[in-house]
């Protein structure tokens, strides 16, 4: 397998849906060539990091006033009846 | 090296569709628990595509209004979560267009040719990136990387990488084909590592960290 190969098949080796062949191949490819092992664990590590951060969490307070703004709206749609969005 | 399973589980398929049959009769209640069920997924989409947060708040209360005024026209087909995050990213693609009108914002928009995705950082990381900052900065510097990414981009990395939807439910969620889902999340994905290399590098000694 050639590097360019290796990141083609990069996404699938990630989301361990590769067939065992190509698997095979791509970890072969990664015990001897250094910087498609240092690409692929620095992406592994990203898909991590920001799976992780919780980035933009809703905080509670927030969470119930817009919870409550919508079940309002919700009603009042019901009330006017359907196909008024 | 192991793979990476997705930590993001959807309910299970039953209990959801009793949720949504019953809201669909018309019970409040079981609407309003899908609301309690997935109102932080839907925030986080639709912060990570408008990058407002004020927006996001606003694309919340739309998407689920819209899905409520709508429920009768699910038909089922899909997961209720797949068919509100349809609706949330759209929501969200809208508000983005009108705060900058002067970009065309599209899922479709050109991408750099393949060539371009090609690793030119190959530097290796630290051993624990994310321990060289704080939580606040931390923060900071992940917002700043994904704010770089083009729309396209980072709504697909957002659904498959971060709220663990598969490469399907992407591909349904944005119309997509599966392959530009593949293919907008490789490069999505190598544009992030690069992006973070700068900030992640293993540093050599004499600045304190080694």
């Amino acid at each position: 397998m050639k590097c360019a190969e290796f990141l083609q098949e990069l996404t699938n080796y990630l989301d361990g849906v590769l067939d065992d062949k190509t698997k095979g191949e791509l970890e072969n490819h990664l015990s001897w060539c250094h910087n498609c092992y240092v690409v692929c664990d620095t992406t592994k590590k990203t898909i991590e990091i920001y799976r992780d951060s919780q980035l933009y969490e809703l905080p509670e307070d927030l969470r119930s006033r817009l919870r409550s703004a919508i079940m309002t709206k919700c009603q009042q749609q019901k009330k006017r009846g359907p196909h008024s969005v | 090296m192991s793979t990476i399973e997705n930590k993001v589980a959807a309910a299970p398929i039953s209990e959801e569709l009793a949720l949504v049959r019953a809201a669909k009769q018309g019970d409040d209640k079981a609407f309003e628990e899908l609301v309690r069920r997935y109102d932080r997924n839907v925030f986080r989409i639709a912060q990570h595509i408008t990058q407002n947060r004020e927006d996001a708040e606003d694309v919340v209360q739309e998407a689920f209004l819209k899905a409520y005024g709508n429920l009768a026209k699910f038909q089922e087909q899909s997961k209720f979560y797949t068919w509100l995050v349809r609706i949330a990213v759209n929501e969200a693609l809208m508000k983005l267009r009108r705060r900058r009108p002067e970009r065309t914002v599209s899922l479709d928009e050109e991408i750099k040719t393949e060539d371009d995705s090609l690793p030119r950082e190959i530097a290796d990381w630290s051993p624990n990136p994310e321990q060289l900052y704080n939580q606040s900065e931390l923060r900071e510097i992940l917002s700043k990387t994904i704010q770089g990414l083009p729309p396209g981009f980072r709504t697909v990395f957002v659904l498959r990488d971060v709220e663990g939807l598969s490469t399907e439910e992407t591909a349904a969620a944005l119309d997509l084909s599966v392959p530009a889902v593949k293919s907008r999340l490789l490069r999505a994905r190598l544009q992030l590592r690069e992006r973070l290399g700068r900030y992640f590098q293993k540093r050599e000694s004499g600045d304190g960290i080694q």
